[in-house]
Parts: C-alpha cells; structure tokens; sequence
C-alpha cells in the first residue's frame, strides 16, 4: 500500500526526521482521529439508551452470553494478527497466509453473528426508528462493523499482495504491521463497546 | 461603532434598553465595548505609527532582534487581567440574571412554525404574537418547542428576542426553558424570531405591550371572556363557514370544542393590532389578501389556501373582525 | 536518464504523462497538486460571492424582491458552505501542498498518492454539492445546519449537504494525516521543530485540528442522514431525540474549524512581515506558543454558539471564560506582529498590504469576539448581524486577506512571474475599502436588532440606510476580485519574470528556482538556522547588522542538471478512481437507489486495490 510510496519518496534521506516510519506515524494519526469519531458515537448512546419509548429495553433485548461469544471470536482474531505479523517477520510468507486468513476468517464470524444479532432484534421490534435507544445503538455497532469488514478486506489485500510477492524483502513486514494497528484498534474499541452498551447496567 | 450609539429610530435597538433585564445586559456592554474601544485605538495607532515610523528609507538597516521577553510577558499579563476585570462582573450577572423574580408573572410562551403562542397560566387565557404584560412587574417566561407532531407540524427551534427588553431565549422542542422580562415604561417593543426556522424565519415578528398594571388587569379581564357572538348575518355567516373549515386548526372560546393549537387561538381576534406572527398590521384590507392565498404572502406558512371564494371571505373577514 | 528503459506495461502500468489533462489528472507532485487545489477553490470563490451578491441585492432595500424565501435560505446556507469548506480551507491546502516540502526542504509530501486523492475528494464533493441546484434544490437549513429543523426541510437539499460535508471531510482528514506527517518526518537535516518557519507550525496545529474536529462533524452528519434518509431519531424531538445534541457535536467541530481556517492565514502573516520589514519575526517562541495554544483552547469554548439555548449559569460562566481567555494568545501573536515590524525597513509590496491588512482587521475581530464573551450582552448580539461581522472580519478580513497576501508573496515561486504591483494595490485597496463599507455597517445593523437568515426586513426599522452601504461595499468587493483575474491573466504572458529570490525572503522556498524543478531540490538542504535562507545570504557585521554574503537568489537558476537519478513517485490513476465513486454513493444515497451506492462503493473499492497493487515506478526501471 502506501508503504511502497513512503519508501519512494524517503528514498534520499533513508531516515524519517522522527525516526518513526511514515506509514505507522500516519496509522497512529489516524487511529487518533477514530477514537473521537467512536467517542462521539458512544457518547451519542450513552446519552439515549434510556430512552426506549414503547420498544424493547437494552436490558430486554441483550443476549449477553451470545454476544460474549462473538466478542471472544473477535479478541481472538487479533491473537491470529500478532501470529501473522510474526510469521512475515520471519519471512515465512505461507505461515502469514495462513494467519491472515485465520484472522480474516474470525472477523468474518463475528460479522455474520452481528448480522444474526441485528436480524434477531428486528424481528423483537427494535429498529433504528423505533427510539433513539434504536438509532443510537443500531448507528454505533454497525459503524463498528463496517470498520471490521474494511478490516477484512484490508487482511485479504495483504493476502493478495504476499501472493503476488509483493511483501518479501525487509520491507515486506510493514505493511502487514500498520493493518495490524488498524485490526487490534477495531478490537480496542469493541471491547469498549461491549462494556459500555452490553455490561454496564441501564436504568 | 460609535455611530451605533446615537443611531435612534430602531425599535429593535439592542443599545436602548427599557427594562431592567436589558439594562444589566447593556452595562456590561457599555463596560466591554469602552474598553475594547479604548484598545481599539492603542494598537491601531501603534501600527499606523509603526508603518509610518519604520517604512524603507535608504541607508537604514533593520535592526536584527528576535524578541523581548519582558515586553512579551507585559503583553500577555495586561491583557488577562483587563478579560478577569470583564470576566467578574459578567459572572455576577449571568447568575442574577439566571434567577426566577419573586412575584413574577407566570406566562407560558410556545415557538409554533412562524407565530409565537402565550398562556397566562393563572389566568387561563391564551393569545399569540402580541405579549401583553404589566409595567414594573418582572414577567417569568417559561418557553417550550413543539415536540410531538400535530396536524403536519413538527417543532423546531426558534428564539424568543425583544431587544429592549432582553436579550434572546433560544425555544427547543423537547425542552423547557426560561427568561425573565421587565418594562419600565407602557409602550410597544418589538421583536422577531431570532434563531433561523425555515422559510418565513424573516416574518416570524412579535411585540410586547407593556399596560399600567391596571390597565393590564382590564385586559387580561377581556381576555378571559369568551368570544362575542356574530353581530350581523354576514358575520353569522362567517362563523359558519369557520366553523366548516378554520376549526380544523384554530381555536374560539364559546365557539369551537375542543382546543386546537395548530394556529393562533382566535377568541378575541380582533383585539390585536397585528395578524400572521404580526406580520401585518390587523385591517380588513391585509386579512383579506391573508385568507386569499397565506403561503404566498407569508412563505411556507402551514396555513393552505382554501380556495374560499370573496364572498366567503368577506363573511369570514367580518366574523373575525367583530372577535374584539 | 529514467526514462530510457520504457516501463513494463501491465494492467496496473503506471501512468507517464506529465503535461496536458491527464498529466493533471494523475499528478502526485504535491506542486500541480496546490495549483489544482487553488484554482479550483478560486472557481467556488467566484460562485460562493455571486451567491453574496446576489444576497446583498435582496437586502439593499427593506422588502426586497431579488430573491424568494426559498432561494434565498439556499444561497446563504450555499455561501457559508462555499466559503468556509470550498474556498478558506482549500485555498490554504493549495498553499500548504505547494509550500510544506518547499519551506521545509522536502522533495514531496509522506503520501503523494493520498494527497491526489485529498484533493480529488474535494473536488468532487464540492461538485457533488453544488448538483444539487440541478437536481431540485440546494441545502437551505444553513451551515450549521441545526437539528431538528435539517431533518425536517423538505427536498433533497440537507441531504446532500449531510453527504457532501462527509466528502469534503475525508479529504480534510487525509490532508491533515499526510501534512503531520510530512511536517513531522520529512524535514531536511538540521530543521529542528523550533528551526520551522512559522507559517509550518500554524499548518501542523492546524492538521491536528482537523484530525480530532472532522470525526466529530462526521458522526454528527451521519445521524443527520440517518434521521434524514432511515427514519432515524437522533434529532427527533417526538422521540426523545435532543435537538441540542447536534449543536453540541456541531460547534464541537465547528469552533476548532475557525481555527483551522484563520491559523494558517496567521503563519502567512508571520512569515510575510518579517521578509518585508527585513527582520526576524518577534518572540518567534511566543508566536508558536500562541498558535499551539489557540488550538487546545480552541476546544474548549465551542457553547459560546449556545448561550441563548439555556445551558444554565454554570455552563455559561464556564465558556464566557475560556472564551475570554481564548483571547490572550491571540493577543500575543498580534503584539508580536507588531514587535515585528518595529525597528523594520518596511517595504510596502503587495503582500505586505495584505498582511497588513490581515493585522488590522484582526485587531476588529478579535475585540468583537471578546464582546460576544459577555453572556448576557451575548444574549442581544447572538443570531443578529454584529455576528456576521465579527466573523467576516475574522474570516475575509483575517483568513482571505492573508491568503492574499500568501498569493502575492508566493506567486512568482508558483508561475516563474510577478503580479502586476500596480494591479495589486489596486485590488488591496479596493478591497480593503469594500470589506470594510460592507461588514462595517453590519455591526451596526446588528446592534440595532437586524437578525441574520432573514431574508428581507420591514421598512419602518432603521436598517435601511447601512443595508444599502453593505451592498455597495459587497459590490466594490467584487470589483477588486475582478482585478486580482485580470491581474493573474495579463501577468501570465507578460509578466516580469520572477528571479528566485524576488523579495529578499527568509526561507527555503527561495533558494530555489522559480518555478521550482519537479524534484524541488537538487541537494537536500543541510538547515543550520531558522530563517537559515536569509543567513546564508546575509552575515552579521559585529554590530549584529546583516551584509551580504554572496550575489543572492537570482543566480540559483536550474542549470543543465535535470535532476537525474532523483527517484520521484510516479502519477497513479487511482486517487482520482477512488475519490470518484464516493459521490456516486451520495447521489445513490440521497435517491435510495441502492444499486447507485453499490456501483459507487465498487469504484472506490477497485480504486482503492489498484492503489495497493499497482507498481511503485522503482521496480520498472
């Protein structure tokens, strides 16, 4: 991705002033500006989920085991990222396919589980018109879950380039790096997000 | 600037208060604005000065310094303490200013989409647009949006402004909030709508009339009364046809049943100077180009045009026009 | 030369041209990039002040008829939008794109292809934008847009504004992610952070404003188009939803926007005046500071848009402070400005006017600002036309006149070609005089009660008189544009040729030619000081006098060297294939045709794996 760009244009003065690669400087930035764009989001619920009008209740609606399931599905993708970026780390670029799809393949499963969790409560009478408990809930997960699935498209972009041998060579590890920041970040904010909307009690 | 001050004539001027709400605001303006003036001028002339001292003349060399840190700290402390000289008397008054009078007057006040609606809570009477109000008497307005929708209109924000007599209360659907009014004098203050509302944000007027408090009682008396039965048959007429069609969204106390808000209650109609957010003054001529077609002399307004021929609208006009 | 070997073509080649539409189009050379980024804004400039025009036509007489209810809401809200994200933003991007690696001795920015797609983002969200006027009706609920009355107005106009912002967003956001790291990363060897010029330290508080306040808008956009287009509640006060969420997360991001529209305009000035008053900026430390501290306290006084909303006398006090106090730091950089001048040569070039200027009549907005500060009087000004000046005496007066200056200064290095001097003080005073008979009067009107978004007034109120001053300035205003174009257009041919180094300047970007070769420089510059181009111009005599050291810029001309070996990223298709289906998937959006959204987000998706797969130009040769 970028990464080849950032190594064109460093090309002359092989160093970074800071001493940090561009990319991860440019991830870390980034991630920054999404702890805001989740915080104003999260903030957003918590200022409405009492607010349920004649809909179901968080309380109500809440499957906390079945989404404690998906919650360790998706905390154990970011275990199979680590193993990933350790196998590019050591050139092993079949061991990092394997682990990037591993990886691809559990964001996949906690996808599909919130898209069951979303069809289930429907089908129980909350949507996002029925309150603004609705709105804010259905608006902060499925934000959550879109940032997944560009997680996964970016792991199955890495996939493509380490088959086009695109990430060998020393270089090869970063940019498997930098998506993995992006994929335990995502993971990060669900944690958040399962214990501000799911365990913490409402009213 | 300074010509704000002895401009005259507005009867929005937000420099000329006449009641002690307004008053309090516009000494801390005076304060503000004298210092600012006052500033103003300082750094201004420096700069001219500066230009005009240091412009480029042969055989002069700039002199090479970088900076002063004495100087630099002087010019950071001044300034903040002329801002904690603003600050303390800014403070007090927004929190004097925060506090219900005791023995107010109790008026609910309603942002509707383009007209304003007032209840005098003990008295039980309901008006819109023109605000009446004893002098000397702090009056307590407690202002609430639409929040649920009725007949096709939804609430959204407006401001409820009388320049001279305070400063704006924002109006929120959804929300209650509050501000406190004084005149000090009978007359009429104008005001509008001052948070943006849509199309006929511009013609969203209202004014406030300050009565002896005498004179107010006798009105607020009136007012408690219910509508004056139709004089004549045109008028009876009038009611008639109100009856088939404005009932829909207007109110008449003794003639309609059950109270509609959509529009302005219209029990003592023609007690009002104006009509329409008072948008126009109140006169046969303007209520007849009203009911002619509202949206296109007061743009978006809810009220349709009910394609009533003149006939029927001279009988409507005149059953109004006899609410006094 | 690179370019004998001919590039392997492939499905994913990348493109060669340099020259004509498609050397424009796939460009990644952060110049052509800030030419693109300027003339583009200088096209909404033109639209956003007709819309003024035709605003100031409406209101030169009480009961005006230029204009009906429903065209004049969109044209003000289209001017706000205009303005504040299609023309003061982008055009200090194109100044930062052109001048980030310049002043600090780059040979690109970190991420050339991302910045393609920045600017191809902006483009076409401002284009996607102003398609509204062809399909069925402009945003008109106002800029700011507020909840619920922006889910409520009919048509399609507030939905593209919801979409159209979310655009603009991404292309301010990877600006602002590509200019940190570049300021951060690429600096030559030797350009320590407090070496920086200070126009660099305003672009970097700047991009850290925009990466924390564009999240927050677009959080607030989207439940807008959800309450908007799915029948949401975010904003629907029938269902609990709170209108003054919105204002919140609004000014949230909106007030941190002021600053990232005025502080790039403030490093201009600064490094303006010191070239022109031929000394070094005063309390260089204290004027970064100032500028650092702006931006944290920037985040903090965003409910003094609220004060009337009745967040009750706590809140109030709180935000009546740190917005008072958000005044001392701007202080310091005007008494700064100031110390730099004083003691000066000054010469009183074109963009020495403008920044001139850009001082007086910040001095203005900054005082009114601090009267808006006193809540209860705050109370009478807020909605009314006082606010409109303030922020037209912030923002034209402070942000457009020191672009201005910024273009003045910096024209010869961008074209190779001088602006007229003449032409220039014309348009300087021309305009100095029209801002002034313009948002002058509005203090006035505004105190006298005239409220703003209204779109005409009675006649019996007073206003009369300073309404039709305003629109004669507005006017005036325009004129002075007009001569700027001519300016521009005429100088283009004839011109004087610029030499490198036309106003004995301070910085990097002079020492080298103008234009700039594509590589920029043929050496990385090894920085020993700040200011460090005018140091290696001038030595101090012992009395701490500057004396020339040797014959100065006009002999740093390119040379027969045509910058061989320098490896410079090649252009690339697929910014601009990205960025494209983005308002694809806004037009989908606002008619819910979902297979529109779906085609649109498959452009960016392909865009975006031709982006990740295509060859970076180095294995090709």
């Amino acid at each position: 991705m970028a990464a080849h760009e950032a190594a064109v244009a460093a090309h002359d003065d092989h160093q970074t002033s800071t001493g940090l690669d561009n990319t991860k400087l440019a991830m870390w930035a980034f991630l920054g500006s999404e702890c805001l764009f989740f915080g104003s989001m999260i903030s957003t619920y918590l200022l409405y989920r009492n607010n349920v009008l004649d809909g179901p209740t968080p309380h109500e609606i809440y499957d906390i085991p079945y989404t404690s399931v998906s919650s360790f599905v998706l905390l154990m993708s970011s275990l199979t990222m680590v193993l990933a970026l350790n196998a590019i780390q050591r050139r092993d670029q079949r061991a990092l396919r394997s682990w990037l799809l591993a990886t691809a393949f559990l964001g996949l499963c906690f996808i599909g589980g919130q898209i069951y969790e979303f069809t289930t409560f429907v089908h129980e009478g909350l949507t996002m018109s029925t309150s603004t408990f609705g709105s804010s809930f259905f608006v902060l997960t499925g934000f959550h879950g879109a940032h997944v699935t560009v997680g996964i498209l970016m792991l199955l972009t890495l996939y493509g380039l380490s088959l086009a041998g695109k990430l060998e060579g020393p270089e090869g590890a970063r940019p498997v790096e930098f998506i993995g920041l992006y994929w335990h970040f995502v993971d990060i904010v669900w944690i958040v997000i399962f214990t501000v909307v799911y365990l913490v009690p409402t009213e | 600037m300074l010509l704000a001050s002895c401009a005259n004539q507005s009867p929005q001027d937000s420099l000329s208060p006449e009641g002690p709400v307004a008053r309090e605001q516009d000494k801390l303006w005076d304060l503000t604005f004298l210092i600012a003036v006052v500033i103003f001028f300082i750094v201004e002339l420096l700069l001219v000065y500066a230009l005009v001292r240091f412009r480029e003349r042969p055989g002069r060399q700039a002199a090479q310094f970088h900076g002063n840190t004495k100087l630099e700290v002087l010019l950071t402390v001044i300034p903040s303490l002329i801002l904690a000289g603003i600050a303390v008397p800014t403070v007090q008054t927004i929190f004097d200013q925060a506090e219900e009078p005791e023995g107010a007057l109790q008026v609910n006040v309603v942002g509707k989409q383009f007209w304003w609606e007032y209840e005098y809570v003990d008295a039980g009477v309901i008006t819109a647009n023109e605000l009446h109000i004893p002098t000397d008497t702090p009056v307590h307005l407690t202002l609430d949006g639409v929040a649920t929708e009725v007949n096709g209109e939804r609430g959204v924000i407006h401001s409820f402004w009388v320049p001279r007599l305070a400063g704006a209360q924002d109006v929120i659907p959804g929300r209650t909030t509050s501000m406190n009014i004084q005149a000090d004098e009978p007359g009429e203050y104008e005001g509008q709508c001052k948070e943006f509302c849509g199309l006929s944000h511009a013609n969203m007027r209202l004014r406030v009339i300050a009565h002896e408090p005498p004179e107010f009682q006798t009105w607020l008396a009136e007012q408690q009364e219910e509508a004056q039965p139709p004089a004549d048959e045109l008028a009876q007429r009038g009611q008639q046809i109100f009856q088939e069609t404005c009932v829909a969204c207007h109110s008449i106390q003794g003639v309609t049943d059950s109270p509609r808000n959509v529009g302005p209650d219209l029990t003592h109609f023609a007690s009002r100077e104006t009509f329409a957010g008072a948008m126009f003054p109140l006169d046969e001529e303007n209520l007849r180009a009203w009911m002619e077609d509202p949206p296109a002399v007061k743009p978006g307004s809810l009220m349709p045009d009910y394609n009533l021929s003149a006939d029927e609208i001279d009988a409507v006009v005149a059953f109004l026009m006899g609410l006094e | 030369m690179a370019t004998v070997a001919a590039p392997r073509r492939g499905l994913l080649a990348r493109p060669t041209a340099k020259t004509g539409v498609w050397g424009w189009v796939t460009t990644v050379d952060h110049k052509k990039i800030g030419i693109l980024y300027g003339v583009t804004a200088f096209v909404f400039f033109i639209l956003g002040g007709l819309e003024a025009i035709a605003i100031r036509l409406q209101l030169a007489q009480p009961n005006g008829d230029v204009l009906t209810a429903e065209a004049y809401n969109q044209f003000f809200t289209m001017h706000g939008i205009t303005m504040i994200f299609l023309v003061v933003m982008p055009f200090g991007v194109a100044l930062m794109n052109f001048f980030i690696p310049l002043m600090i001795g780059a040979r690109d920015v970190a991420f050339p292809r991302l910045n393609a797609f920045s600017y191809w983002c902006f483009a076409l969200g401002g284009v996607f934008i102003y398609s509204s006027f062809f399909f069925g009706g402009a945003p008109d609920g106002g800029w700011f847009g507020y909840a619920p009355l922006s889910v409520q107005l009919p048509g399609a106009g507030m939905t593209y504004y919801s979409l159209g912002l979310q655009i603009l967003g991404i292309a301010s956001l990877a600006g602002a992610v590509n200019f940190i790291v570049t300021i951060l990363n690429m600096r030559a060897p030797g350009m320590t952070l407090m070496r920086m010029p200070v126009f660099i330290w305003m672009v970097l508080v700047t991009s850290f404003l925009l990466l924390f306040a564009m999240p927050v808008i677009a959080v607030a956009l989207f439940q807008l188009m959800f309450d908007r287009v799915f029948e949401a509640n975010f904003f629907n006060p029938a269902a609990g939803g709170d209108p003054l969420l919105w204002q919140h997360l609004f000014w949230l991001f909106g007030h941190p926007e002021v600053y990232i529209m005025i502080l790039p305009a403030m490093g201009i000035v600064s490094d303006v005046l010191p070239t022109f008053a031929r000394k070094p900026i005063f309390g260089y430390a204290a004027i970064v500071f100032a500028g650092a501290a702006i931006g944290f306290m920037g985040w903090g006084v965003w409910a003094h848009h609220m004060f009337a909303t009745g967040l009750g006398p706590v809140a109030n006090s709180a935000f009546a402070l740190t917005t008072m106090f958000i005044a001392v730091p701007t202080g310091v950089k005007i008494f700064n400005w100031l110390g730099t001048l004083w003691g000066g040569q000054i010469r009183f070039k074109t963009p020495m006017l403008f920044a001139i200027g850009f001082v007086a009549m910040f001095i203005i907005g900054g005082l009114s600002g601090v009267t808006h500060a006193i809540v209860p009087h705050d109370r009478q000004q807020t909605d009314t036309y006082y606010v409109v000046a303030h922020f037209h005496y912030v923002l034209f007066g402070g942000a457009i006149f020191g672009i201005f200056a910024g273009l003045y200064y910096w024209w010869p290095k961008i074209f190779g070609r001088l602006l007229s001097e003449k032409l220039g003080k014309l348009h300087f005073w021309l305009m100095f005089i029209g801002f002034n008979l313009t948002f002058g009067p509005m203090h006035i009107v505004g105190l006298q009660g005239m409220p703003r978004r209204t779109y005409t007034y009675p006649d019996n109120m007073g206003w009369d008189l300073m309404n039709m001053i305003e629109t004669v300035g507005a006017v005036v205003i325009a004129v002075s544009i007009l001569v700027f174009l001519f300016n521009a257009v005429v100088t283009r041919k004839r011109g004087e040729v610029a030499t490198a180094d036309p106003w004995d300047a301070r910085t990097l970007e002079w020492s080298i030619p103008s234009p700039p070769p594509e590589y920029n420089f043929k050496e990385i510059p090894l920085v020993k000081d700040r200011d460090d181009w005018w140091h290696r111009k001038y030595a101090p005599t012992p009395e701490g006098e500057p004396v020339r050291v040797f014959a100065g810029g006009a002999d740093v001309e390119a040379d027969d060297d045509d910058g061989h070996g320098i490896h410079l990223p090649s252009p690339s298709y697929f910014p601009v294939v990205a960025s494209a289906g983005l308002p694809v998937m806004g037009w989908g959006v606002v008619y819910t045709a979902w297979p529109v959204v779906a085609l649109g987000g498959l452009v960016t998706l392909l865009g975006i794996f031709g982006w990740a797969f295509e060859p970076s130009a180095e294995e090709d040769h």
